[in-house]
């Protein structure tokens, strides 16, 4: 049980810190003030679960590695992140429905975790569920904003939609991994995710006035490992002092 | 932070002497002045150029900082660095509101800081380099804007003083957070403890500038003296913060890059205090007119933000209108 477990649980964790990398990315440049202070409290919140995940993962595999040793001490193609969550910030559109997108799985994903027999599991659901309840209410209050704000904002946000639908299918996936932990019952099936993603997001796209599109082909391999070029640049940044000052402590 | 002693402030005023004396005697009783009070035109004038100034200073100080969250060497700094500059964002917005109590918006403060017709503290115009500069701004310049503020916690403007009590509890956090920093670095390897020496190097100068000018340079401090606003001189300041932070450089064993420091015993009225070598006031008045190695591109990015972020600001008023005009039309049904 326990690899499997542990894969999953960086399955999580690791899209957890590339989405909050990513957040964390406009701080400071964000279109408001008021955005300067709520993106990195989403940031926030995603690092904080990050770091809870990768801690448990390394207990679970109990060969001593912490949480920073494996937040940045892979490589490229062992990182488990799902594609959307390291897809670039563009604008604030995308930045806000990658977030939405996200959270919307994430709240019906920890809901399910509440049960999960395993205590630790329970514990960081119990936390981050709260949490996503924000993220959806405050990334879905921007995407209705600016669906049905000015001509531009809706083209964008439209625009916005086109181009990160084709990754929404991979966060319904199972890895093998993932299949493993949810059949000994401590993580939840992510396919059984499908009916209230799909209701939040067309509750927000109806006041937005977006229309959903029909994705033929998906894109998926983030579970495997397989990224975007976008990837190795994150995590250059990411990765940075670590590689260049190995073994010392921050 | 960061207001530094005040930069080329007006405090002309043109009132009746009763009126003024009315007023004098309001703030010698240490009466607080509140926003719908009568007060001085060049009362106004200066606290909305100091709160304005220090506005700014908490929103380019974002970015120096900023440039090390997707950098930061573990999941806890980053975490803390996240928090930090949030929470110079949080005092940015306090300050703009309390400026607000006094007739002008945070657009028109916005443009005069895009445009350069105002000034922010010239700290933020030196680069963050290395991921010591993160424990030192916390270290020197959170540690020079606490010295600073606290005498701004009894300012006879109350919603300043109220903002100010406010943000001084989370500098000392962050000051206490970029020691901490060093503490780690000072603790490690060779190479951390010559990235936290280059650090101070660079910044212990620029950090003693943050005080503004000698007493005799300062035009305007006597009058924001007389009303309250200031409370210490800025070379009083200074000398305090040398005096706090020179032992807490040592027992970091990092060397204050000053060969004329020495300690004084006669100092301060005998209580002791330390001598230090003359700042290069040449390079403070470069960098407050534009000449810093950052003042070009701190501008830049706020205004690439402010810029890029129209449509957003656009969208959000179009929205707001458009729901507002559904009710209405709802009501009317
Ligand atoms: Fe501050
Ligand atoms: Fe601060």
């Amino acid at each position: 049980m326990s690899a499997p477990l542990f894969n999953a649980l960086l399955e999580l964790a690791d899209d957890h810190l590339i989405l909050g990398h990513r957040v964390s990315e406009w701080c400071g440049h964000a279109p408001l003030l008021e955005e300067d202070l709520a993106m990195p409290n989403m940031a926030l919140d995603m690092i904080g679960a990050a770091r809870s995940l990768y801690t448990y993962a390394g207990e679970i595999e109990g060969e001593g590695r912490d949480e920073d040793q494996l937040a940045y001490l892979r490589y490229d193609r062992e990182y488990k992140n799902c594609l959307l969550v390291e897809r670039p910030n563009e604008d604030f559109a995308h930045t806000m429905l990658k977030q939405l997108y996200f959270a919307a799985f994430m709240h019906p994903y920890w809901e399910a975790a509440l049960q999960s027999n395993d205590e630790t599991v329970r514990g960081i659901a119990g936390k981050s569920v709260k949490e996503v309840a924000y993220h959806i209410r405050h990334a879905g209050e921007w995407v209705v904003r600016l669906g049905d704000g000015t001509e531009e904002s809706a083209k964008r946000m439209q625009d916005a939609v086109t181009e990160l639908h084709p990754y929404v299918e991979e966060l319904f996936h199972m890895s093998a991994d993932a299949q493993a932990a949810a059949d000994k019952g401590a993580l939840p099936d992510r396919e059984a995710m499908r009916t209230q993603w799909t209701n939040s997001i067309s509750n927000v796209f109806d006041q937005a006035k977006l229309t959903m599109p029909e994705v033929e082909y998906p894109q998926l391999g983030g579970r495997t490992g397989h990224h975007g070029e976008e990837m190795g640049h994150l995590l250059s940044e990411l990765q940075y002092m670590q590689r260049a000052y190995p073994n010392m402590s921050w | 932070m960061y207001s530094q002693g005040l930069i080329g402030a007006d405090g002309a005023t043109e009132e009746t002497e009763e009126f003024l004396a009315k007023f004098q005697a309001r703030i010698d009783r240490e009466e607080k002045i509140e926003p719908n009070d009568a007060m001085p035109n060049g009362y106004r004038k200066t606290l909305v150029r100091q709160i304005g100034q220090h506005a700014h200073s908490e929103i380019v100080g974002m970015l120096p900082e900023g440039n090390w969250i997707t950098r930061a060497p573990s999941l806890r700094r980053k975490a803390a660095l996240l928090a930090k500059v949030q929470d110079e964002g949080g005092h940015g917005l306090y300050l703009y509101s309390a400026a607000e109590t006094l007739g002008v918006t945070r657009e028109q403060m916005t443009e005069e800081l895009l445009s350069g017709k105002a000034k922010y503290s010239s700290i933020f115009n030196y680069p963050t380099p290395t991921w010591a500069d993160i424990g030192t701004i916390g270290w020197l310049v959170d540690g020079a804007a606490i010295m600073n503020q606290i005498p701004l916690c009894r300012c006879s403007y109350g919603p300043y003083a109220r903002a100010m009590i406010r943000v001084c509890k989370e500098e000392s956090f962050h000051q206490r957070q970029g020691y901490e920093i060093l503490i780690s670095l000072c603790n490690g390897t060779e190479e951390q403890k010559q990235m936290a020496q280059d650090s101070i190097n660079r910044w212990w100068w620029p950090a003693l500038m943050m005080f503004g000018p000698h007493d005799a340079e300062s035009s305007h401090s006597e009058q924001s003296m007389k009303w309250k606003i200031k409370r210490f001189s800025n070379d009083e300041l200074r000398q305090k913060f040398i005096d706090a932070t020179v032992p807490q450089a040592e027992y970091l064993g990092l060397t204050v890059p000053d060969p004329d420091l020495k300690w004084n015993p006669d100092k301060n009225d005998g209580k002791g205090g330390y001598d230090h070598g003359e700042i290069d006031w040449d390079e403070f008045w470069r960098v407050v007119k534009g000449h810093g190695k950052m003042n070009r591109d701190r501008i830049k990015d706020r205004k690439k933000a402010w810029d890029d972020g129209a449509w957003v600001r656009e969208a959000a008023l179009a929205h707001a209108e458009k729901r507002a005009a559904r009710q209405t039309q709802h009501a009317a049904e």
